[in-house]
């Protein structure tokens, strides 16, 4: 018999297993559900999934009466179109600091102590202020959102080129580099897939970014969602939703990962 | 045309004094090589003329012209490693330079003008016996095809000086003759100066034009660090027979 430590599951095998957790947690809700809804019919905390399912086909495929809108696709369409604005600007803004940053030493001397501190502020308690600020609409939000996931994006990537090796960069200064052309041929493209990377750790705090503000001040959104309907304890709603959002973010996580090893096959490791 | 002058330099970190009174002339197309104990200054020295790092006093010149207190094209250098950049292919690593000096603002070429610095990569590829790796990233590549790779990097710039820091020290013995007729073929061709610090003894005397050993001069057992290194042996070696050719 080999040491665990040499026994490495084949590809059915490690398909399975990962699947399995996924089944066990579904069939201990189902009972537990139905065990709860033997005794009171009424329960709302474990609703069967066939109430689910139908919540999710009145959210999802019939007219809500008030606003004439699909409620699950609008909520979607305003959650992801505030979180793909926020982690754009975000990743805009925390590249061109980084650059700037890691390359420039006045630069790196000037902003750098600004932005470790900045990154500690925690976000939600800056809400309030944004909210008094930027009103109530889709800036405050937003800002919210980019407060929470900048600094620390802009701090990974200001790392991650303070850690090329000085060997690069004498190299290319003796092949006639000015700055410009170090940052924009040199650094910026070996910054690009660390950019992905720090995008996919900082999707967890955007979300929750996101959700916080929805909850506070919002008239649709998925966050928006989950808080109205949390008054009437429909967790027949809540549950899917919760399901769908850690969809949404899986997917994206995938999508970007499929991204950095597509247009960065170099920076992928060796296997 | 590139010949230096290193006129009374003395390098300091704090009290320790690292390079003493160094004086030094070389012609044109000269291959200097330069050992040393590790520590001894061999490497100061060549980022001195590098211009990573600028003297205590003293000047160094080229062509009679105080060097830039930075690096610049007139000076390729080949670090033992981590000089290539990892995101570009063989072939981009090298046209690279072709378009940085091309293309000041945006350090790309675009249409017939990247055709012929691509053509022109090409052949120094070809030269470095790389043609086959065209397009292949520097990590799917051996070390020794790693050096060839920035030594062709470093050449196609057209450097008046070569500053080569330990080039084949992480290669497998069996390569090195290769490496070694490879560097001469190249300093022959391209007339550059050559400064190549090596640890190896054998290396600096079938390689170089000029061998300079690096020691201390005076030595003081209760500071050490109080005197520094210079120039303890420079031996003329003309051009050893077997290389004349190449």
């Amino acid at each position: 018999m080999r040491r665990l430590i040499n026994q490495q599951p084949g590809r059915p095998e490690r398909l399975a297993l990962g699947i399995l957790p996924f089944v066990l947690l579904l069939g201990v809700y189902v009972i537990a559900s139905q065990l709860r809804l033997a005794e009171n019919p009424d329960d709302k905390l474990l609703p069967s999934l066939a109430s689910m399912g139908e919540r999710i086909h009145e959210y999802a495929f019939v007219e809500d009466e008030r606003s004439g809108r699909y409620l699950l696709w609008s909520d979607t369409a305003a959650s992801l179109k505030r979180i793909g604005t926020a982690l754009a600007i975000s990743a805009t803004a925390a590249l061109l600091l980084a650059l700037a940053i890691g390359v420039i030493p006045r630069v790196r001397a000037l902003l750098s102590p600004l932005l470790s501190t900045v990154a500690m502020i925690p976000p939600l308690a800056v809400l309030p202020i944004l909210f008094i600020v930027l009103g109530l609409e889709e800036a405050a939000k937003i800002a919210l959102i980019v407060i929470g996931v900048l600094p620390c994006v802009a701090r990974d990537l200001s790392l991650r080129v303070a850690e090329l090796p000085q060997e690069q960069l004498v190299k290319a200064q003796t092949l006639g580099a000015s700055t410009w052309q170090l940052a924009l041929r040199v650094v910026l493209p070996q910054t690009l897939p660390r950019l992905i990377d720090a995008l996919r750790l900082s999707m967890g705090s955007a979300w929750l970014f996101l959700i916080a503000a929805e909850a506070i001040a919002s008239t649709e959104g998925l966050g928006y969602r989950i808080f109205l309907v949390r008054r009437y304890l429909a967790m027949d709603v809540i549950l899917p939703y919760v399901v769908w959002i850690t969809l949404l973010a899986v997917l994206s996580d995938w999508l970007l990962r499929r991204l950095r090893a597509h247009a960065f096959s170099w920076a992928e490791p060796e296997r | 045309m590139a010949t230096v002058s290193v006129r009374n330099v003395w390098k300091r970190y704090g009290a320790q004094v690292v390079l003493e009174n160094l004086r030094l002339e070389v012609a044109d197309h000269e291959f200097v090589t330069i050992v040393g104990a590790s520590g001894c200054g061999k490497s100061t020295f060549l980022r001195l003329l590098l211009g990573t790092e600028q003297p205590s006093s003293g000047t160094i010149l080229i062509d009679g012209q105080p060097i830039r207190p930075e690096p610049d094209p007139a000076r390729g250098i080949v670090f033992q490693r981590y000089s290539l950049f990892p995101h570009l292919t063989a072939i981009g690593n090298l046209v690279l330079g072709l378009e940085m000096k091309r293309s000041r603002l945006l350090g790309r070429l675009f249409g017939a003008r990247r055709q012929a610095a691509l053509r022109e990569a090409g052949q120094m590829l070809e030269a470095v016996g790389l043609a086959a790796a065209r397009d292949r990233y520097p990590a799917q590549l051996s070390g020794g095809m790693q050096q060839r790779l920035s030594i062709a990097q470093a050449v196609i710039c057209g450097p008046k000086i070569l500053l080569l820091d330990e080039p084949f020290g992480a290669l497998d013995p069996g390569i090195t003759a290769d490496m070694h007729e490879l560097i001469r073929r190249l300093w022959s061709e391209h007339r550059m100066t050559v400064f190549m610090v090596s640890h190896d003894i054998r290396e600096s005397f079938q390689l170089g034009t000029r061998l300079l050993t690096f020691d201390k001069l005076r030595h003081d057992a209760q500071a050490p660090e109080a005197y520094g290194a210079g120039i303890t042996y420079d031996i003329p070696l003309g051009r050893p027979r077997h290389y004349a050719g190449a």
